[in-house]
């Protein structure tokens, strides 16, 4: 998608410094100011949106909806839950303790954990702004795949004992939640669209900066090789050295984009994706205060290894299109 | 009255002591104010998001919230 009157006036003003975007520093300008213009506008439309609805379905109300769910269905919606909840990894823990404590079981909240950091209502703004359509659709499809199969398989491994015993002892009250009007509602949204553009904004300028230079000075086709669809380690290499980077889902979206102008895979830059900002050593951390050390390797296995499958499965879809 | 703000050290939670603590001193209303931040203790008021505001051990607010927000709901307690 591209604004036109956005794009002229940037060329414009470009132009007023001598800097015409036939040069590639001209066009990594170009292409940083645009796309930080663009992203940033998008995210503040969309975010108060979803952030509004979003005041109807607090983590409290989704406790209730997913106690009454178990199996595969019960971590089709924890999954879900990881998609519109608030993606501060501050509240993960509570948020931990208050699924666990009262019952959901733990398949179903590990769903929600996985899926929470690779798919967001901003993630999905930036995706649709940043790719096709259909890269955005199925990224968000496999990112809530991935905390289902995932949750799944831990459901099945019987982990309870892993999980630290206190969580277990706690006596949940049950909540009244608190009844809002509607100038509460606006006035959340409002404080949400701005503490997520403060949490989120220098991820991507940064993203988009080195984007933008990987746009300009990276020779094009220079990754086919490396990286390209037809290298069968490429997806498995790029999600390993992914894994201990770290960043926003936001700030992942610019670079990936440019990689795979450059020649990568769209599913290896896709795994790329999802594993610097699936698992990172901050979460780990947080997450250590509830669970024990084994089921944190094991979470960091299976979703690792979900992550390396949906690569391959995205280069095959992706090709076959 | 007894006002404990559930939270674990989060800017917001510290915002939200303030405002508790500058609103008792406008109203002169004698309250003890408590920070919770273990997660044992927040979750046994089943709030799954922080900082919530706990009048008389009953949570009244979930959430960021403004000044008069904080001062309606100390008023109404």
């Amino acid at each position: 998608m591209i604004i036109k009157p956005l794009d002229d006036a940037i060329i414009w003003f470009l132009n007023l410094f001598n800097i015409s975007i036939e040069t590639k520093f001209g066009l990594s300008i170009h292409f940083f100011i645009y796309d930080t213009i663009q992203i940033t506008l998008l995210l503040v439309i969309m975010i108060l949106l979803i952030s509004y609805l979003r005041s109807y379905f607090p983590p409290e109300r989704t406790k209730l909806i997913l106690e009454k769910f178990k199996g595969i269905i019960g971590n089709f919606f924890g999954s879900i839950l990881g998609v519109i909840s608030p993606f501060c990894s501050c509240s993960s823990i509570p948020i931990f303790i208050g699924l666990v404590s009262s019952g959901v079981p733990l398949g179903i909240t590990f769903s929600f954990l996985i899926t929470s950091p690779i798919v967001n209502e901003a993630a999905i703004v930036m995706l649709f702004s940043t790719f096709d359509y259909k890269i955005a659709i199925l990224y968000i499809f496999f990112g809530i795949m991935v905390g289902i199969i995932g949750g799944f398989i831990i459901d099945k491994l019987k982990l309870e004992k892993y999980v630290e015993g206190f969580v277990y002892e706690i006596k949940n009250k049950n909540i009244i939640i608190p009844s809002m009007t509607q100038i509460d509602r606006l006035n959340f949204a409002k404080q949400e669209t701005l503490d997520i553009l403060k949490r989120v904004y220098k991820w991507i300028v940064a993203g988009v900066f080195v984007g933008s230079a990987i746009h300009g000075w990276v020779p094009d086709d220079y990754l086919v090789d490396i990286a390209g669809p037809n290298n069968p380690f490429a997806v498995i290499i790029v999600t390993i050295l992914a894994v201990p980077l770290y960043s926003n889902v936001l700030g992942t979206i610019p670079i990936a984009n440019a990689l795979i102008d450059k020649g990568m895979g769209v599913g290896t830059a896709m795994s790329f994706m999802m594993a610097t900002t699936a698992l990172s050593l901050p979460e780990m951390m947080i997450l250590r205060k509830v669970i024990k050390p084994k089921l944190i390797w094991i979470f960091i296995a299976i979703t690792t290894s979900g992550i390396i499958i949906i690569g391959y499965l995205f280069n095959f879809i992706i090709g076959g299109i | 009255m007894n006002i404990k703000i559930l939270g674990g050290g989060c800017p917001n939670c510290i915002l939200l002591y303030n405002n508790a603590a500058a609103v008792c001193r406008e109203l002169e209303i004698d309250a003890v104010i408590e920070k919770v931040v273990e997660y044992e203790k927040i979750s046994e008021y089943g709030v799954m998001s922080t900082p919530a505001l706990v009048i008389n051990e009953k949570v009244v607010g979930i959430g960021r919230m403004k000044y008069k927000k904080v001062k309606e709901l100390i008023k109404n307690a």
